[in-house]
């Protein structure tokens, strides 16, 4: 097993328990930046069976995530809960730098010690989060901030990580956004646990609704339809039955074995992605030195990338091929 | 996985006239920086909340109303007080040359008045980043 990290780690992991919001922010860093204490510090800190959710908020650019985000927070900050939002903007591919500005629309929640923002640039990562997220997802629920809302990059077709991060997701849909059938063929409509229809004061969220049911028609008979709700974060419309059916999610999930066994599973196949990723490349580069010197070995003829594959599936890790 | 440098660029005051701060945010992005921007007419203890959880390196105030002498120093001891104090603090606007002197003693590293063009930021982030004070 691993050692529990140093003192300063144990030390740490005790401050985001205890709600020190100084160390909180100093962990999230610690995650996001992958420094080498990061896995340590999880591992003090994971706690499947935690009975704090976590909510992701996701949909198109421009579909009303962070003014629907305020809501909630109002909401359960009106219900004296401590609120924590992890808030995901992409990154430039070409500088690497961010333009963070979902707090903007968070104005209001800006001076309430109850409610811990942080913004998170997605550096390089794909499906619509930042490679760190789920990480600081769990800090936050550790420092018992309850719930904790996640929201996503503006997503287009296929950016649908969040439903494999969060207890429950949210997936936000408007109208007039482009063709709104487009959204809905490539599944992104499958990852809602909840579909929330915004800006429901505006022209078009008829059509909306009836493209949405349409397509949840289409779902396989035994699937579980979300229900969908219509809303506008703009006048407070909807809001109150989104808050109920969310309370209501929550309280079911609260503590039982499926909650526990899909979020222990769902870190652990991350793990699995990340770390495996890495033994691969170390074994690739073990055999060839470097991946520059495998592709190399392929152009010449000698292997194929199929090979090295079977290569890898087959390591035993004492240098020996099975 | 690389640390990124983070900043955060605030209006505190009741001057609604951002296009100076979101010209420097969206400059340092350029500059591969992570910017946190929170909008206009922010209250001191928003601005230090924010930098607080968000982490940053720096905190860059944008003022325009002239309020600069009362809402700078506030930032700067609110942020002290919340143990934020090796956060590296830097304002711009209008900014009148004898304002600055008292400006840099309330724990401002740098003032940009009007003119400055955004590479003397992102300069001045940069050797703030080399050599910490």
């Amino acid at each position: 097993m691993m050692d529990h990290g140093s003192e300063e780690t144990g030390q740490l992991a005790d401050g985001v328990r205890s709600g020190d919001v100084l160390r909180i922010a100093r962990a999230l860093s610690i995650v996001e930046n992958g420094h080498s204490t990061a896995s340590s510090l999880m591992h003090s800190l994971f706690d499947p069976a935690r009975r704090e959710i976590t909510i992701g908020v996701t949909g198109p650019p421009g579909a009303g995530k962070s003014s629907l985000t305020s809501r909630l927070i109002s909401y359960w900050r009106g219900l004296h809960r401590r609120v924590g939002v992890i808030a995901v903007d992409p990154s430039s591919p070409f500088s690497g730098g961010a333009l963070l500005g979902d707090r903007v629309r968070m104005q209001e929640h800006a001076s309430d010690s109850g409610v811990f923002i942080r913004s998170m640039g997605s550096r390089g990562h794909l499906g619509g989060l930042a490679g760190s997220t789920r990480d600081a997802l769990e800090i936050l629920s550790a420092a018992s901030y309850d719930p904790v809302i996640v929201e996503t990059v503006g997503v287009g077709q296929a950016e649908v990580e969040v439903a494999s991060l969060a207890d429950i997701t949210i997936l936000v849909l408007v109208p007039g956004l482009g063709d709104e059938v487009q959204a809905m063929k490539a599944g992104i409509m499958e990852i809602g646990d909840v579909i929330v229809l915004n800006k429901a004061d505006r022209p078009g969220i008829d059509q909306l609704e009836a493209s949405v049911s349409a397509s949840l028609e289409m779902m396989p008979a035994e699937a579980v339809r979300p229900p969908v709700i219509r809303t506008s974060a703009q006048t407070g419309e909807g809001i109150d039955d989104l808050t109920r059916l969310l309370s209501s999610m929550a309280r079911d999930l609260a503590n039982t074995d499926e909650v526990v066994r899909r979020r222990v599973s769902l870190t652990l196949e991350s793990i699995l992605r990340e770390r495996g990723r890495e033994l691969a490349r170390r074994i690739v580069h073990r055999e060839f030195h470097s991946t520059e010197e495998a592709v190399d070995s392929i152009i010449r003829g000698d292997t194929t990338p199929y090979e090295i594959g079977e290569l890898i599936a087959g390591y035993t890790g004492t240098g020996e091929r099975t | 996985m690389e640390r990124k440098i983070r900043v955060l660029i605030g209006k505190p005051g009741l001057d609604g006239h951002d296009r100076g701060a979101k010209y420097i945010a969206r400059a340092l992005r350029d500059a591969g920086m992570e910017v946190i921007y929170t909008g206009i007419r922010q209250t001191p203890e928003a601005i230090a909340n924010a930098a607080i959880q968000e982490d940053v390196d720096f905190v860059g105030l944008s003022l325009l109303s002239g309020a600069h002498g009362h809402l700078f120093p506030q930032v700067a001891r609110l942020l002290r007080e919340k143990g934020g104090d090796r956060i590296v603090l830097f304002g711009g606007g209008v900014i009148p040359e004898e304002d600055i002197p008292q400006l840099k003693e309330a724990g401002f590293r740098a003032i940009f008045t009007p003119g400055t063009s955004a590479g003397d930021v992102v300069d001045f982030i940069c050797s703030e980043m080399e050599n910490p004070s």
